[in-house]
């Protein structure tokens, strides 16, 4: 048993840190060092050594003291022995076995002897892989979206794999992706389009849910359960289905082209998720505090705004970030509406940016961070309201 | 007096619910009917617009005579298939003007010129001339005289509201278009989308359930794939792919892995050799599923997590007291929790990815395989402009997800039945 884990144990270990210096490799290689192999066959060894050795010293060396000792001889042995790369790479290397030889620190031979002791490391060692291996897979395209719009098409072509930013050079050469897509393509404009057709979007959606959802949480009338029903099954319906017909309609009544035509599709496609994200907060709000506005005769618009709107204004909060992320984020509906470039929303800007194929990348790219950067930063900021959002509104695309 | 108040609740009620639900009605539900109406009949793009009676309106002055002007009306039919009936006409003077030559369809009163021109058929073109003389002798000002518009109007058939139907539309999206691979492409980019966030989403919501440094910020980073705009992704990924310089190939090439460049996203087949066996794998079918996955799984991640939060801690303890593998603990406690949630989401991420058009448009816009029913109604409808046959894929759309949605009804509808 003993044998068994200390091999599974070894081998899985080394395996994890054949992982995190691979990680570390390429992100090197895309600052553009030379560097061809991975030299796994080294790494192999290496790991293998460290994990027995920590096995073998087990206590008799403070751990911090030990890992410091057994990164320095991994960096003199990889760094200077077979590879001469410049320090900063080394240093990487070097925190990459430090944090490796922490990580492995609460194993001992006493510990493997446990029942299910080859399985926990299994377990713990599969979370700590899946930690950094989808942090990298999702990270990796956000980053190289950044570093391209800072690169030149030139210099990319020289050397597709050297993204390292200089940042020595002026401002105005380093952000010069951005000036141009402000400047000669008129990004400025596509910004201030967006947002207000986001922010119309969600002030519309808001103005016609509210009262919707006040009365289908509080009032009783006929037809009331069939619209709470038809309320979720009308927002299953593919938007890809309401295409055609929408365009030849807006087509003869003259508003496609127009933020208004926009704004209309857009507030119909997310009024049913509101109605329902509001009416079941609507719900939980005790029926006490209304019965007394009623005694005092306060009407229902009085209602509304008097107690209704103040009391809920964490999911009214929630539904507003998560109606403006829908409409800032739609490219469906704006590649079939929009054909002038003068009302073109930013993700219908950026599609016709690249349908040129003169376009450097560096500027599909800047406008790609121009339109990411605000969301994200609100999705990171609001993540408590936006969460629940999600999840009540999840069947949205 | 209770009957009373009922009554202003209810309307009350409907007070409230009716501009959200006219919205809603008008936009979706309607051309969902007007899509139905569509699929029937033979329309082109070009067909939507309506036909117009237009006039360009040119003003000449005649040389030696100031006092006289003469003004040409170039009229057409903006359509070049349909005709305009009762085609009026409209233009109004100054108040010195009188007529020199009056058209017999035409009548001068109060110093405006109507005309009644009957019927215009398809691509129209007539020019029309008029001369007018001061009845003061002063000096005419042209400006004044273009700035004033002439009224036109006209009767004309609208296209689509005609009731001439037909069945070719679905007879070509049947038999014709390789509806087949059509169907098996989109099928495939469902199913396997599908299923894969739904693995992805197990996986990372087991992970993040653990206790670990920077877990929230784990969380965080896990939803950004799904919240950031589909084209800055879609065009992101495609730069990582490109074949002739894109990173993920220059990587490869760079660490000897590959030795010529994969162009994913541009190739129908690749040749796999398994085993002495081989394989021909639909590359960029298999691309476009990847990035699928990779955007739809933090949602599968969400729910997952969510329902994982719930379980009760009371049975990995009891759990643990009997021994149990953490594998054990996964299979016999985690896994029955979460199938619940599991088959609600296998249905709407299916729903979804089987409309999901903006992806594969942007990535590979429906070419080498990658051509999926939804990217097909984009294509008949605005590439082939044939509108008619856009709306009759989308009601296959509808068709087959209705199917869907009433099988995977009976079949959930029995499992609950037998717990």
């Amino acid at each position: 048993m003993r044998t068994k884990n200390t091999i599974l144990f070894s081998l899985i270990s080394t395996f994890f840190l054949i992982f995190l210096i691979s990680i570390w490799k390429i992100l090197a290689t895309l600052q553009g060092l030379n560097i061809n192999s991975f030299n796994i066959e080294v790494i192999f060894i290496f790991g293998l050594l460290i994990s027995l050795a920590h096995l073998g010293i087990g206590d008799r060396i403070k751990s911090f003291y030990k890992s410091i000792i057994f990164s320095s001889i991994f960096v003199f042995c990889d760094g200077y022995l077979i590879q001469k790369l410049p320090v900063w790479y080394n240093l990487g290397v070097f925190l990459i076995i430090y944090f490796f030889t922490n990580k492995i620190s609460k194993y001992s031979f006493i510990g493997l002897k446990e029942e299910h002791s080859s399985q926990v490391i299994l377990f713990d060692f599969l979370t700590l892989f899946g930690i950094l291996f989808f942090s990298f897979v999702i990270l990796f395209p956000f980053y190289m979206m950044l570093v391209t719009s800072f690169k030149t098409q030139i210099a990319l072509l020289v050397n597709p794999l050297d993204f390292s930013i200089n940042f020595g050079q002026d401002i105005k050469d380093l952000f010069k992706s951005y000036f141009v897509i402000f400047k000669s393509y008129k990004f400025g404009k596509y910004i201030v389009t967006s947002t207000i057709v986001s922010v119309g979007t969600v002030i519309v959606t808001l103005l016609f849910a509210i009262p919707a959802a006040y009365a289908v949480a509080r009032l009783n009338f006929f037809g009331k359960t069939f619209l709470s029903t038809s309320i979720l099954i009308i927002y299953m319906f593919p938007a890809i289905v309401l295409v055609i017909p929408l365009y030849t309609i807006f087509s003869q009544l003259g508003l496609r082209n127009s933020i208004e035509g926009l704004l209309i599709v857009y507030t119909a496609t997310t009024l049913p998720v509101a109605i329902y994200m509001l009416q079941g907060y609507f719900k939980s709000i005790p029926k006490e505090l209304e019965e007394a506005a009623i005694l005092d005769k306060l009407s229902w618009f009085g209602i509304i705004t008097k107690i209704i709107i103040p009391l809920s204004i964490p999911a009214i909060s929630s539904v507003a970030l998560y109606v403006f992320m829908i409409a800032w984020n739609e490219f469906l509906f704006s590649l079939m509406f929009l054909d002038n470039p003068n009302s073109f929303t930013l993700s219908r800007a950026i599609q016709y940016l690249s349908g040129d194929a003169e376009t450097p990348r560096q500027y599909l790219m800047a406008g790609s961070v121009v339109v990411t950067l605000p969301v994200l930063f609100i999705f990171v900021y609001f993540e408590k309201y936006l969460v629940s959002g999600l999840t009540a509104g999840s069947v949205k695309g | 007096m209770n009957d009373t108040l009922a009554n202003t609740e209810k309307k009350t009620a409907y007070i409230l619910t009716l501009p959200a639900v006219l919205l809603v009605f008008s936009i979706i539900l309607f051309p969902i009917f007007a899509n139905i109406w569509i699929s029937f009949k033979e329309v082109e793009l070009k067909d939507i617009r309506i036909p117009e009676p237009r006039a360009k309106k040119i003003v000449k002055s005649i040389s030696d005579e100031p006092t006289k002007i003469k003004i040409l009306y170039k009229f057409r039919n903006s359509s070049l298939i349909q005709e305009i009936r009762d085609v009026s006409f409209q233009d109004n003077f100054p108040k010195n003007f009188e007529i020199e030559n009056l058209d017999p369809r035409c009548s001068y009163k109060k110093y405006s010129l109507k005309c009644e021109f009957g019927n215009w058929p398809a691509k129209y073109r007539e020019n029309f001339q008029v001369i007018f003389a001061t009845n003061d002798g002063s000096k005419i000002d042209k400006k004044n005289l273009k700035s004033i518009k002439p009224k036109l109007d006209g009767k004309s058939d609208n296209i689509l509201l005609n009731t001439n139907f037909t069945l070719k539309n679905f007879k070509k999206v049947l038999f014709e278009n390789e509806f087949i691979d059509l169907l098996l492409t989109t099928f495939y980019y469902t199913f396997f989308g599908t299923v894969g966030s739904i693995v992805f989403g197990i996986l990372t919501a087991q992970m993040v359930n653990q206790k670990f440094y920077g877990r929230t910020f784990m969380r965080s980073v896990l939803l950004f794939p799904y919240v950031a705009p589909v084209v800055a992704l879609a065009y992101t990924w495609e730069l990582l792919l490109d074949p002739n310089s894109g990173t993920l190939n220059s990587l490869l090439l760079n660490y000897q892995i590959i030795e010529t460049p994969i162009n994913l996203l541009g190739q129908k087949y690749i040749e796999i050799n398994i085993l002495g066996f081989d394989f021909k794998l639909r590359l960029a079918l298999t691309t476009v599923i990847m990035f699928e996955i990779w955007r739809y799984f933090p949602l599968a991640f969400l729910f997952i997590l969510a329902r994982l939060q719930a379980i009760p801690k009371e049975l990995y303890e009891a759990a643990d007291v009997d021994g149990a593998s953490p594998f054990q603990k996964f299979f016999n406690i985690t896994l029955p929790q979460i199938t619940a949630v599991i088959s609600i989401l296998f249905m709407i991420r299916f729903i979804w990815n089987f409309n999901k058009f903006e992806d594969v448009f942007l990535l590979t816009g429906g070419a080498s395989g990658t051509r999926t029913l939804p990217i097909n109604v984009y294509q008949q409808g605005f590439a082939i402009s044939d509108i008619g046959m856009g709306s009759a894929v989308s009601i296959v759309i509808v068709v087959l997800l209705l199917i869907f949605m009433f099988f995977y009804f009976k079949l959930l509808g029995k499992r609950v039945d037998e717990n």
